[in-house]
């Protein structure tokens, strides 16, 4: 275990907690930026730079950023009287701290086979992804790529279909 | 304790952490960044497996976790926008406000 | 190798520091703000002059290379660095210099701005992105820099943002420069595809070296060397950059922003960016004769172009704006008929007096109420001295008044250039009447603003002007200084600029004043720079009320709407690219129209037909029996539903302790075996 993992699963934890945490929703929001970035300097200290920028790319560019939109979006949703918290709250903590000691226990008490500190061949690099998407998991790929399609052009009639009909009632405003 | 256990240790809290944000807010955004926070902890496990796994140089988890991440970000995308047509419903972003999924 | 060279990073790096810091600053640390912005110019002006003193030291032609592996991809390894030649040298020095003075400028001109601490803190970004462009030894440091500088400037134009017009502005300079920095991405990746580096210069594997550029100039397509179309694709970038036709529009709406921004980024710098990327990487764009001659065309024209448009604009800012195009031009000419050194002589006293004229227009503009319209502004010479002077100065060294200021040096020599150059005389010619249309509509300006005017010329609303404080007068002083002695570097008698760019000794020979070729330039650009003041000053020396027309209007209407339209330009591409746009989306509903709606129907019809079956088989086949199956269906989902309470929290919590439940009997499992 090296200071930088130390410090990088510090900065993902600290980043998560506040992410769930936090009362303002755009503290949040950067919070869950933070972690983000954290978990791509985990992955920069595995040798895996790809997924690393990968992240940066789709998680911090992308996702961060849209949440922040529907946070402006749907400023003022949080009413200041009813707290921050669902009702059955307590129930949820113990559900989360329950399984996290039951997987934790797990992690701890396994034995991998190869679980020495020595780290096998070095990771694939760009070029030898690239083929691997391009010819094992084509499929897969072609795939994804509809999925994506899918969702965009999903996420843009939901987005659109309340305005629709809201805007006949509302017009006079 | 050392090798690829603490990454899963890492990425055990960070999954915990995610389920509770899910579990215990009332805002359906922080449910969303919990359910991103508790996917990242999964690809987490799959990179560190890849590295001090057997087969590392197959790059299949390092595949995995590409695909996971698509699949993220349309849920985001999706998920975000199921949001803004709730609130635009119902004037909120609760999660416990829109009980009329109830069977 | 010396201390100045191995810390040359710190000349980004402090402003950098400067800018972070003032981001996440309270807004009203205003004072802090400001002082950490030019404290960290001073820091980067003292390490410039250092190194120019370095650069001096390792005499003409000396170049130190320091590159560092950034970070390893795989098998690959991506290298970056700096360099330090006189070009770089220079370069940081002037950038420094004159932001400071910008720097010290804009603590009074904002003075009474909300987000006084937001200016400084992209100022200082700006500031540093440019010195980093400055001293990239790589093509892709270079555009990371290049693209935080367009950063920069969108986010400075767009400073007001509460004004439309300037949030367009920003948009339109934001979009304009893309489409240049598109055509350079791709010169980039063509340059990387052949030569395996982007660095500059490495120890002999460099892209601009001996090797590449062997490489390079081997065969490409129709005709022209792979050196000559990736060369063709950066100058694409620096046309974007530098406001040359056709991508000039941006660069006179970019004058929405603050006017110190005008100053330093849309005159002085970072316009003078894309002439300096064509300096650095003039050994590649030299290799093939015909881009030079195609950069030396452009710039022709544009300089042209530019100086005949700012002839019939009104907006005290637009003028200089459009001058600003049209001395760009000229420096693309420069480079194109005579090489970096004459280029680069110009860029740096156009950086000086260019900076001086815009600020002066900000002292007029900040003490007349924000008022730019020069036919509405009159009779500041008595007003604003200090303001007049420094004006003067600058205005008569962007016309080229002869043997004085720093700009007939500069332009002269260009003009020399031109004239001897291989492209024939047409771009002399097409230089030479910029310049006289430059002394005209500089003449025209100096007459509206400051010439002392009968009562009559006043309206009777006219802004009467103060002279600004000394915190602006004083950076005007010292421009003004800066718009003269510099000229004296690189006279013929003794071309110690370009000697000191081009790597050879420089000779003091004032034998060379009085040559033949000398004086007939001489009488050429002195005869252009007299003759557009002096016509300048009988045309307009007469006008008598704002509301009269121009002088040129009532001559020439149809030339004058013409020039004042700006040729029509931005209404062309408005046109072109929206009906570009509209006959594009017809077709595509036409198809959508034609094919998928048809394809749509026929599944359509499919589908009702085998539900018209389905449904006969349905009603008489298998209802009888399913609905006595679904009665004790409905009970049991009835007494089901009491724990669909329908809050989705309550399903999650139960399958996460359904989760851990599955773990442990797994775990059981395994440890009963």
């Amino acid at each position: 275990m090296s200071p930088a993992f130390l410090i990088l699963a510090l900065l993902a934890v600290a980043g998560a907690v506040a992410a769930v945490g936090l009362r303002n929703l755009i503290h949040c929001a950067l919070a869950l930026a933070v972690a983000l970035a954290a978990i791509a300097g985990v992955y920069l200290h595995l040798g895996a730079e790809f997924i690393a920028f990968a992240q940066l790319l789709v998680y911090l560019g992308a996702v961060a950023i849209l949440i922040l939109f529907a946070i402006l979006l749907t400023r003022g949703s949080e009413r200041s009287g009813s707290g921050i918290f669902s009702a059955g709250w307590g129930w949820g903590l113990g559900v989360a701290l329950g399984l996290l000691a039951t997987v934790a226990g797990v992690f701890v008490s396994a034995r991998f086979p190869r679980a020495a500190a020595a780290v096998s061949a070095a990771p694939a690099g760009a070029r030898e992804l690239g083929t691997d998407l391009m010819t094992r998991h084509i499929l897969a790929l072609e795939l994804i790529g509809l999925l994506l399609t899918a969702a965009l052009i999903g996420a843009v009639i939901l987005a659109l279909h309340e305005r629709g009909r809201e805007a006949a009632p509302g017009e006079g405003r | 304790m050392n090798g690829v256990t603490p990454y899963l240790l890492l990425s055990a809290v960070l999954f915990a952490t995610g389920l509770a944000g899910a579990l215990i807010r009332r805002n359906a955004i922080i449910v969303l960044i919990g359910i991103e926070l508790m996917l990242n902890a999964a690809n987490l496990n799959f990179i560190a497996f890849a590295r001090f796994g057997p087969g590392a140089e197959q790059g299949n988890g390092t595949i995995f976790v590409l695909f996971s991440i698509g699949v993220a970000a349309a849920e985001a995308a999706v998920g975000l926008a199921l949001i803004i047509a709730v609130y635009r419903h119902f004037k909120s972003a609760q999660v416990d406000q829109p009980a009329t999924l109830r069977g | 190798m010396s201390w100045f060279f191995h810390h040359l990073w710190l000349i980004p790096a402090a402003p950098l520091l400067a800018a972070g810091v003032t981001a996440v600053m309270p807004r009203r640390f205003r004072a802090l703000a400001a002082g950490l912005a030019m404290g960290a110019l001073v820091i980067a002006l003292a390490l410039s002059l250092g190194a120019l003193v370095r650069a001096l030291a390792d005499g003409p032609g000396g170049r130190a290379v320091f590159n560092f592996a950034w970070f390893n991809f795989g098998a690959y390894e991506l290298r970056l660095g700096w360099v330090l030649d006189p070009l770089s040298a220079v370069m940081l020095v002037m950038v420094s210099f004159v932001g400071l003075l910008i720097f010290i400028y804009s603590t009074g001109y904002l003075a009474k701005d909300d987000n006084y601490t937001r200016f400084f803190c992209f100022l200082a970004l700006f500031a540093a992105a440019m010195l980093g462009l400055v001293i990239a030894n790589s093509l892709l440091l270079l555009f990371i820099c290049w693209e935080l500088v367009g950063l920069a400037s969108y986010l400075l134009i767009g400073f007001w943002f509460q004004k439309p017009a300037a949030a367009a502005a920003a948009r339109k300079a934001f979009l304009t420069t893309r489409i240049g920095d598109l055509a350079l991405l791709l010169g980039m990746v063509w340059l990387y595809a052949r030569s395996g580096t982007l660095l500059f210069y490495d120890a002999g594997r460099g892209c601009l070296e001996a090797g590449a550029l062997a490489a390079l100039g081997g065969a490409g397509i129709a005709g022209l060397a792979a050196a000559g179309g990736i060369a063709l694709l950066l100058f694409a970038g620096a046309i974007g950059k530098s406001g040359q036709l056709p991508l000039h529009v941006w660069l006179p709406d970019a004058m929405e922003g603050p006017t110190p921004v005008s100053a330093l980024i849309h005159a002085a710098t970072m316009v003078a960016a894309g002439v300096f990327l064509m300096a650095r990487v003039y050994p590649l764009a030299a290799l093939e004769p015909v881009v030079p001659q195609i950069i030396a065309w452009t710039g022709a024209l544009t300089a042209l172009f530019a100086a005949s448009i700012a002839v019939a604009q009104t907006d005290l800012k637009r003028i200089l704006a459009y001058s600003t195009v049209s001395q760009l031009g000229f420096m693309m000419l420069g480079l194109g008929a005579g090489g970096v050194a004459v280029a680069m002589f110009h860029l740096i006293t156009h950086a000086f007096f260019k900076a001086l004229l815009f600020l002066g227009a900000g002292s007029v503009i900040h003490s007349c109420h924000h008022e730019q319209d020069i036919r509405r502004l009159g009779g500041l010479r008595r007003a604003m001295p200090a303001t007049f002077a420094t004006y003067a100065v600058g205005m008569m060294a962007v016309s080229g008044v002869p043997l004085l200021f720093s700009g007939f040096w500069s332009k002269d020599a260009i003009l020399h250039a031109a004239h001897a150059g291989p492209n024939g005389h047409a771009p002399f010619y097409l230089g030479l009447a910029a310049a006289v249309l430059t002394a005209f509509y500089m003449t025209r300006q100096m007459v509206y603003v400051f010439a002392a005017r009968p009562a009559a010329r006043r309206a009777e609303d006219a802004p009467a002007g103060r002279e600004s404080p000394a915190v602006m007068t004083i950076p005007l002083g010292i421009l003004a200084l800066g718009a003269i002695l510099p000229g004296f570097l690189g006279t013929p008698a003794w071309p110690w600029f370009q000697s000191f760019l081009s790597g050879q000794p420089a000779v003091l020979d004032p034998a060379r004043l009085v040559e033949h070729g000398f004086l007939v330039m001489l009488a050429w650009s002195g005869a252009a720079a007299l003759g557009g003041i002096a016509a300048g000053w009988l045309l307009y020396r007469r006008s008598v009320s704002a509301r009269d027309p121009d002088v040129l209007q009532t001559r020439f209407p149809v030339l004058y709407r013409l020039l004042e339209r700006k040729y029509f330009v931005d209404e062309a591409y408005g046109w072109f690219f929206g009906g570009l746009i509209r006959a594009w989306a017809k077709g595509c509903e036409g198809l959508d129209r034609i094919i998928t709606e048809g394809l749509v129907r026929l599944a359509a019809y499919a589908v009702v037909g085998l539900g018209w079956v389905a449904r006969v088989a349905d009603e008489y086949l298998i209802n009888a029996g399913f609905d006595r199956g679904c009665a004790r269906l409905r009970f049991g989902g009835d007494s089901l539903a009491r724990l669909q309470a329908g809050r989705a929290q309550g399903y999650l919590r139960l399958a996460g302790v359904g989760v851990a439940t599955l773990i442990l009997l797994l775990l059981w499992g395994c440890g009963a075996r």
